[in-house]
């Protein structure tokens, strides 16, 4: 089934189950702590090893040798793979550039070049720490810095130009030229990387934890150079993914590694320093904004010209995105440069792009609107455009940004703030409020699903996409008990296992508009099935209902129909270019009020709100948790977390939870969210959109701006931390 | 984790006495350091000696008006204990500012002591690290290195790690004797003071005990009075060490005492600086902190110790 031109009227809009606040469907099984998370399926492979991964202790050079003979020794120990062994292996998908395992080339720190595998964890690790390994060290560059020196006037290679950005910078009434600095940052979710992988009969199964279940099959095969169809991936639920379980990682190749090797089934899981150090992570940008307006607060010239590091031959962090369509403007340029190091791989990290971008441009934004006198949400609803900035032909599909500043400022009394800083004063500390946009796209995948009838009535849904904790399962359960008129407790959703068919998987927060978009296209061929059961030619005649379905006079139960045999349905919703002829977006403002303390400048949040412009809202509940998740994401990379480069060494010093920092419960105050639920037709055939992303973008700028509220000091260098601003707060 | 033996000791001359007896045995209490440390071959005991059920876990009174606080209590009871929130408000203060209420409540007296740095180079066993491998340099000191959370005073140019305890430093404001017993059964009583060492070329020598030697209570002498504050700044809420820590003691004539955390290889405090506690914030860091030298990425300790405190006296 193709979606090829904008939804018509369709289940969707007389729904009762999709749009209802429902409850995770797989909530109970998560807090009676039956979900099989990856490294604790204990049943579904006999004779389970535990492999511990080595992983290099050297940024960049080569092994010259590993002496593995007393780990071998080792009690416990059944078998030893290594990277010199193995011999170079293949660089595992084009959307990866760091290779996962083989060869004696270390391409970055924690790089994986070995797996210990025996009978219990302890063994396993203590063995890996007896592996001696000598290296010829190449000395690599990790100075963020000095390469945006030696790149920040070239511009021979924009991504894009439009109209004379020069000229009209030049030209304008106010303008605005700073730069800002983003941090790299941990995906830090909850469930580090794990996998049991076993053979049999030359065919791989392995249970991991994981995103994008084809890709990673695809990835697998190549990498183990195997036929894709001998590799079954299952992943049903997921702890926290964030774009570090889009591709496959070190923990998938070392468990298949050593299964093979030591002929049983073996499972590996990533601690956390290796999280940080051997898998990916948002890379560190530096940002130059240039912004231009006439004195009534129409952009005339915005530039952004962006720096971030990545692996060689990689795509760093794309920082610029956003400001090619977010903003009106008729004269442009955006630059992007890259800076190539041997650190561990950059790569998607929860909205890749738009969440650094933002953290700049928005804070850019603010700074501007106090120069123009102006009302920092006034100043962004002035510079709203309905059409691609970049090429005013193409309309945006559905864009309510106006409307989320209006919405967010009312509901959170921003027009109560002093927009003078450092006026207002609780005790010791000095209380400041901020906002910002927020954009973020909202693509989608072919997504395809397997529909069963069962002969009791129920449906059962078969599909490989994941639930990262997003809520998919509740979201997919409804969408066919909607299409399918039955009540949702007849419909049990089944995830995450490549024997199912392919789906969007979970990511750039396509997930939740394609999944369902494919979960009801399968259910339209079950209806046809159904159809012809029962002889009717014309589907749409038939009306289904309180689990049955009717055609003129006749009315019967599902389970009557499905009596004699189960009745399947597989289809996949493809989506068509023409999505693309209008930009399908999400949109929100972000509104924050901090206190600051006045003598240790410590922050606390006081309260935050963000009002989203995000299609047609599946489920306000998990809707709203994919949300307020976000949000706490933005308090983090406003207040605390930062990947710290060691230059001299290059790896990530601050590589554990104690010192990687995420907020913690009292961190987080009140939150509030407010869903425009304006239905997007160009989207999907749920008139959907993803939300996981968006309520990430531009939170950031938002605590930076209240911040500076509070204060009067501009920081403009993530994260914001009391070293920054501690000498320009006023004496005690 | 290498492979270790284990057992219960009967009463804490014993366990001192074995703990001498057997080469590369240490003690074990809450575990709360200790485990995450073998798990990453940072401790590599190869005998573990359980200092629990040792009955070292009772808080008295003692003769001259004082607390006597078992090795073994935990960092939870002692918080919660009555006397010490009423008379000892700055120790309560400080343990509660500590950690989470689940490691708390494992967390003892001795292991609080005890515990060790929280430096990223320590805890990488691919770095260098004078104070894990005494001779392989400092990780943090060397070019490029990231050393915002580390010391700023007392530290070396072997080392520039800091105590991470709030405990401590609470108990060096209350000068604090800790009372041992040595493997040969003597006991002994260390004022805190002079409990942990500066690290100077041997940063892996952090303490005062002798090899064998057991920590059997912690005593608070008589309560001293006065208003007691502790402000513990970092990134974060909660569950998170000090960048900077302050213990505060004040008569209602103005003297009093103050000890920081989070800038020193222990808890920092001086007679000279107390004494300047009548001319507020500034004048007690400058004697305090004077000679600190701190790295580029942690100097703001410094402003931050200030600001803190005068914002502190400020407050009352
Ligand atoms: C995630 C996390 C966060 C933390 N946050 C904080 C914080 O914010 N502030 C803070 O102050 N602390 C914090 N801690 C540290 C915590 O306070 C210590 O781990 C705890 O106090 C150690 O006590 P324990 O009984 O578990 O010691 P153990 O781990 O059992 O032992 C520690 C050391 O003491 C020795 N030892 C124990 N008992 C004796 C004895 N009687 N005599 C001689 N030697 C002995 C052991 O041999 C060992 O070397 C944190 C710890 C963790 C894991
Ligand atoms: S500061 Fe001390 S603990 Fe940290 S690396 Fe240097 S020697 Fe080791």
């Amino acid at each position: 089934m193709e979606f090829n031109e904008p939804a018509g009227e369709n289940v969707f809009d007389h729904s009762k189950v999709v749009g209802r606040p429902t409850p995770r469907v797989d909530g109970p099984l998560k807090v009676s702590g039956r979900a099989p998370y990856a490294y604790e399926r204990h049943d579904v492979a006999e004779g389970q090893l535990v492999g511990y991964p080595v992983v290099s202790t050297i940024a960049q050079g080569r092994i010259t040798n590993m002496e593995t003979e007393a780990a071998l020794n080792a009690p416990g120990v059944v078998a030893i793979v290594t990277t010199l062994e193995t011999g170079e292996m293949p660089i595992p998908s084009d959307m990866n550039v760091a290779p996962l395992f083989g060869g004696a080339e270390v391409a970055h720190y924690h790089q994986a070049i070995g797996v210990v595998v025996a009978d219990t964890l302890e063994q396993a690790r203590a063995a890996a720490a007896l592996i001696k390994v000598d290296y010829d060290v190449t000395k690599g560059s990790y100075d963020l810095e000095a390469a945006w020196q030696e790149k920040r006037e070239d511009r021979s290679d924009p991504v894009s130009r439009v109209g004379d950005f020069e000229a009209a910078f030049e030209a304008a009434e106010v303008t605005l030229d700073q730069e800002y600095r983003t941090p790299s940052q941990s995906h830090a979710m909850m469930e580090p990387h794990a996998s049991i992988a076993a053979w049999k009969d030359g065919k791989l199964t392995v249970w991991t934890s994981n995103q994008m279940i084809e890709w990673t099959r695809q990835a697998l095969a190549t990498t183990l150079e195997m036929d894709p169809e001998d590799v079954r991936i299952d992943s049903p639920f997921i702890g926290g993914g964030f774009g570090s379980k889009l591709f496959l990682r070190a923990d998938s190749v070392l468990a298949a590694l050593g299964a093979r090797k030591a002929g049983r089934p073996v499972k590996v899981m990533l601690p956390r320093p290796m999280v940080m150090n051997n898998t990916t992570h948002r890379a560190s940008t530096i940002q130059r904004i240039r912004i231009g307006a006439q004195q009534d607060g129409k952009i005339t010239a915005i530039a952004h010209e962006a720096i971030s590091h990545t692996f060689p031959g990689g795509d760093g962090e794309n920082a610029i995105s956003q400001t090619q369509k977010f903003y009106a403007g008729e004269n442009r340029l955006i630059v992007k440069h890259l800076a190539e190091m041997h650190l561990p791989e950059a790569n998607a990290m929860r909205a890749p792009g738009e969440a650094a971008g933002l953290m700049a441009l928005e804070i850019a934004m603010d700074e501007m609107a106090e120069k123009l006198g102006m009302d920092p949400a006034e100043f962004r609803a002035i510079n709203d455009t309905q059409v691609d900035p970049e090429d005013p032909d193409k309309p945006f599909s559905e864009r309510h940004f106006v409307e989320c500043l209006n919405r967010g400022s009312e509901a959170f009394g921003w027009g109560d703030r002093n927009a003078t800083p450092g006026q207002r004063r609780d005790g010791n500390w000095l209380i400041g409020h901020g906002m910002a946009g927020a954009y973020r796209g909202s693509p989608a995948q072919d997504s395809g699903a397997r529909v069963r009838l069962q002969p009791d009535g129920r449906l059962i849904v078969e599909t490989d996409m994941t639930d990262i904790g997003t809520g998919s399962y509740t979201i997919i359960a409804q969408t066919a008990a909607e299409t399918m008129g039955l009540p949702l407790d007849m419909v049990e959703v089944r995830l995450g296992d490549s024997d199912f068919p392919v789906s969007a998987g979970s990511g750039g927060q396509w997930g939740a508009a394609s999944s369902t978009a494919g979960t009801y296209a399968a259910c339209l061929a079950l209806r046809s099935e159904i159809a012809k059961k029962i002889g009717v030619n014309d589907t749409d005649s038939l009306t289904f209902k309180n689990a049955g379905v009717r055609t003129g006079e006749k009315q019967m139960t599902l389970a009557s129909i499905a009596s004699e045999g189960e009745i399947v349905a597989e289809y996949t919703m493809e989506f068509s270019d023409s999505r693309d002829e209008e930009i399908v977006s999400t949109f929100a403002a972000h509104f924050v009020e901090v206190g600051v303390h006045v003598a240790t400048g410590e922050i606390r949040l006081r309260r935050m709100l963000a009002a989203c412009d995000a299609g047609r809202i599946l489920n306000p509940i998990t809707a709203r948790s994919q949300v307020i998740g976000g949000m706490v994401m933005g308090v983090g990379a406003a207040m605390m977390e930062d990947l710290a480069i060691d230059e001299g060494r290059g790896f990530f010093v601050t590589h554990d939870l104690a010192n990687y920092e995420v907020p913690v419960h009292m961190d987080i105050p009140d939150q509030e969210v407010i869903f425009l639920d304006t239905l997007d037709p160009q989207s999907s055939p749920l008139k959907a959109k993803g939300v996981g992303e968006l309520g990430l973008c531009g939170v950031a700028a938002a605590v930076a701006n209240a911040v500076y509220n509070a204060t009067g000091v501009r920081v403009r260098d993530y994260p914001v931390t009391l070293d920054k601003y501690l000498d320009q707060l006023p004496a005690v | 984790m290498r492979p270790f033996s284990y057992e219960r000791a009967g009463d804490a001359a014993q366990a001192a006495a074995r703990a001498a007896e057997v080469e590369g045995a240490k003690f074990i209490a809450g575990g709360t350091n200790l485990l995450d440390l073998m798990k990453l071959e940072i401790e590599t005991p190869v005998h573990l000696i359980d200092v629990n059920g040792l009955g070292l876990d009772e808080i008295s009174a003692t003769d001259d008006g004082g607390l006597r606080i078992g090795a073994l209590v935990s960092n939870t009871d002692l918080a919660a204990h009555e006397t010490v929130r009423r008379d000892y408000g700055v120790l309560s203060r400080a343990l509660v500012a500590g950690a989470s209420g689940q490691l708390r409540n494992k967390a003892t007296t001795a292991g609080n002591l005890l515990q060790r740095t929280r430096c990223p180079y320590f805890y990488d066993t691919a770095q260098p690290c004078n104070k894990r491998e005494p001779g392989s340099g400092c990780g943090a000191l060397s070019e490029g290195a990231f050393s915002r959370q580390l010391g700023v005073i007392g530290t070396s140019d072997s080392c520039i790690a800091t105590h991470p305890s709030d405990m401590a430093v609470a108990m060096r404001a209350l000068d604090v004797t800790v009372e041992t017993i040595t493997p040969v059964g003597m006991t002994r009583q260390i004022p805190l003071a002079d409990f942990h060492k500066l690290p100077g070329d041997t940063p892996e020598q952090e303490n005062a005990l002798m090899p064998g030697e057991i920590i059997t209570a912690v005593t608070l002498p008589a309560p001293v009075g006065g208003t007691h504050a502790y402000h513990k700044v970092r990134d974060r809420s909660s569950y998170a060490f000090a960048l900077v820590s302050v213990a505060l003691i004040r008569q209602p004539d103005g003297t009093g005492r103050v000890a920081l955390g989070g800038v020193a290889p222990k808890p920092w405090r001086s007679d000279e600086a107390d004494a300047e506690l009548p001319n507020g914030a500034r004048a007690v860091m400058a004697r305090l902190l004077d000679g600190a030298r701190p790295t580029e990425e942690n100097a703001f300790k410094i402003t931050l110790a200030e600001r803190t405190l005068a914002a502190m006296l400020a407050e009352e």
